[in-house]
């Protein structure tokens, strides 16, 4: 999209006149989609976060007519859309990169390397908070904890886990995205996808993939196997369940 | 150390593909379903207001109990809404026990619904962890497949369907009723109670909202019974929960341990603090609950032992900090995060992380007065108990306690002129040259 790169209030101007809407094949697809997200609720309106999640796998963001969308399939207004759209930080009001990379600066992630790691991004990409690189491969955003402070610091890209970076294993993720080549994450399917492919699971259409990846990291395992080492179990829970004292030695 | 690891709900994260159906069967799974349905659903409220379980998603409020506030059914629906939306900072054990085990859950799920009269159950995750949820509805699919959801589930008649549902990043929807909110797709703020979600929730309809872990203790609780799990722990706080151990420790990790285990027998399963370092500050459930400090090593991790104490249990994230790391720097970016999440809905919360933000960054920077910590509490004593929802006050936490613990390392900024400490000191890795990317 154009409009926006150029007029800092193109977003205005372009809510302002009537989207062009989706052309028929594109709208007959989401239709069909979006008739199997409503079905997954009592009420329409909670269908809601997950079309627009859907609508963003279309475009790579929330646009106008994504927006519109929306509306008339739940009987809102644009403006009861926008204001939801505009309140969860998921959705994007301009055409993301073809990956979200995300550094973890809250408070834990921060102080051990977090801060040191998005600064050394952001240097190494030449662009800031929410922007995005020239080729419109990455985004680079600061984010929030995002629960998995046992790997700090840690990075998502598409929000997968990237855990225990350092600056130099984070460089080497983002060369090797916008490269094209397969990046793994640590905990998470086998490549990271692309953000529209993404945004279309976490509209609830499964991609097929849950079962690539580990199903925990070591830090996860890490009480867990000192117990198996010490011998420790809950009560009663031995000889109770088959298999009981295996637990941690996969 | 007289506490020991009682691994229940992280039995089986080890197991080669641990997430599958397959695997969760092997260890028991679902037979504690099939001992629920073969009762009444008064039978497993029953169980578990006797086991004593307590929320494990901060607030503490007996499992059961809350069950028990549904008003009798008068024919409409009744929903269970699994809070999935693990965002306090510190806080990782549902994220890994739903990447690694997420049949726990759905069983939890079946059984708490059966137990409640619920028919269509939702799974609010928070939208930002991709395989989890991809885990998740793998979860489901694979537990209708085998008729432990849908229809007549085991021959019982009890019918269920389980929505999986992603949010879209906002830390204010880990607020039950805010959850409530965007679940029916709207901007997630909370709701003034009464009414609680209880008498009118989902919909305006009776609907019960726990935490994951709490669902996920429900099996292991029917299946081994309520003494079983009052065994462990202490008298009011029973049972097992997982703590998670992060920061400057050598092994950070999920410890799950009987509730009342200390902070200093944990420190020492995971290995002390790094390079011999000496312990600085920590939280004990979280960024929204007081600091604590060295001298709390010995407080017993169980709800009133650390409410006596000065702070909360909250979710059992021990974010743990040692002597390199500046307690200023830490709490300004605590609160830049609270003043982000703020949803806007009330004054005290939404203008108060903002100029709370505005002292601490000048602080931080050595730019501040003394005067300023005064009015730093001044402004937690204005947020405190009026804010709208625990946001505000969860905010104030970090504030008031370091201010308390921590005054004059406060002092020292002014002094100085700037933060005395070297961030890359507090890293985990040396730092680089400039422009070495």
């Amino acid at each position: 999209m154009s409009v926006s790169d150029d007029y800092p209030n193109a977003e205005l101007a372009q809510t302002a006149r009537p989207a062009a809407g989706f052309d028929d094949e594109v709208r007959a697809r989401l239709d069909a989609d979006a008739a199997l997200v409503l079905a997954r609720y009592p009420e329409p309106r909670s269908a809601l976060l997950p079309l627009l999640h859907l609508v963003q796998s279309e475009e790579g963001y929330v646009s106008p007519r994504g927006i519109e969308f929306c509306a008339e399939l739940l009987g809102l207004t644009t403006a009861d859309v926008a204001g939801v759209a505009t309140f969860y930080t998921q959705y994007k009001r301009r055409p993301n990169g073809e990956y979200t990379v995300g550094v973890c600066t809250n408070t834990l992630c921060a102080v051990m390397g977090g801060d040191a790691i998005f600064d050394s991004l952001s240097r190494h990409l030449d662009v800031g908070h929410d922007e995005t690189t020239e080729d419109g491969k990455i985004t680079l955003e600061r984010i929030e904890c995002n629960a998995a402070c046992d790997y700090a610091p840690v990075m998502m890209v598409n929000w997968e886990y990237f855990d225990n970076q350092t600056p130099a294993s984070a460089r080497e993720v983002v060369d090797g995205l916008r490269a094209g080549m397969p990046v793994r994450p640590t905990r998470g399917a086998s490549s990271v996808c692309s953000f529209k492919q993404m945004a279309r699971v976490l509209a609830g259409f499964p991609d097929g993939r849950a079962d690539e990846g580990p199903g925990a990291g070591d830090a996860s395992l890490v009480g867990l196997r000192l117990a198996a080492e010490k011998g420790w179990s809950a009560p009663g829970a031995e000889g109770d369940q088959a298999g009981a004292t295996s637990g941690g030695e996969a | 150390m007289t506490t020991t690891l009682t691994p229940v709900l992280t039995q089986t994260w080890g197991e080669e593909r641990s997430w599958t159906l397959e695997t969760y069967e092997r260890f028991d799974g679902y037979s504690a379903l099939r001992t629920a349905l073969a009762g009444t659903p008064a039978d497993v409220i029953e169980t578990v207001k006797s086991s004593g379980l307590r929320g494990r998603g901060g607030a503490g409020f007996p499992t059961g109990m809350k069950w028990g506030f549904l008003p009798p059914p008068d024919g409409g629906p009744r929903y269970l809404v699994v809070n999935a939306d693990e965002s306090e900072p510190g806080t990782c054990k549902d994220m890994p026990l739903l990447m690694a085990a997420p049949q726990l859950l759905v069983e939890g799920v079946a059984i708490t619904s059966f137990a409640i009269g619920c028919h269509h159950a939702f799974i609010y995750l928070r939208g930002e962890v991709l395989h989890v949820y991809r885990r998740l509805m793998h979860a489901v699919e694979e537990a209708y497949a085998k008729g432990y959801l849908g229809t007549n589930i085991l021959g019982s008649g009890f019918d269920l369907d389980v929505t999986v549902h992603a949010g879209a990043g906002a830390y204010i929807c880990g607020e039950e009723t805010a959850l409530l909110d965007s679940l029916e797709g709207r901007r997630g703020q909370p709701r003034l109670k009464p009414p609680f979600p209880a008498v009118a929730g989902l919909y305006a309809r009776p609907t019960v909202v726990n935490n994951v872990e709490s669902i996920a203790s429900v099996p292991s609780i029917i299946r081994n019974g309520s003494e079983w799990f009052r065994s462990m722990g202490t008298e009011r706080s029973t049972g097992f929960g997982i703590f998670s151990l992060s920061g400057h420790v050598k092994h950070p990790g999920q410890y799950e341990a009987p509730l009342g285990v200390t902070l200093r027998e944990l420190l020492e399963m995971a290995g002390g603090m790094r390079d011999g370092n000496a312990l600085k500050f920590w939280t004990p459930g979280g960024s929204s609950t007081p600091i604590f400090t060295p001298e709390h090593l010995d407080v017993p991790l169980d709800f009133e032992s650390v409410g006596a104490a000065g702070s909360m249990l909250g979710t059992r994230a021990l974010q743990i900090f040692d002597e390199t790391t500046c307690v200023v720097r830490a709490v300004d970016r605590w609160n830049d995060f609270y003043a982000h999440e703020s949803c806007g809905k009330c004054t005290p919360c939404r203008e108060g992380t903002y100029w709370m933000r505005e002292v601490l960054n000048r602080l931080e920077k050595g730019r501040g007065t003394e005067d300023d910590l005064d009015k730093l509490l001044d402004m937690c004593d204005n947020i405190l108990g009026r804010a709208f929802c625990a946001l505000g006050d969860g905010a104030t936490s970090p504030v008031t306690s370091s201010i308390k613990y921590f005054r004059d390392e406060y002092i020292r900024h002014l002094v100085e002129g700037g933060c005395p400490f070297d961030p890359s000191a507090s890293a985990l890795f040396a730092p680089e040259a400039i422009g070495a990317s």
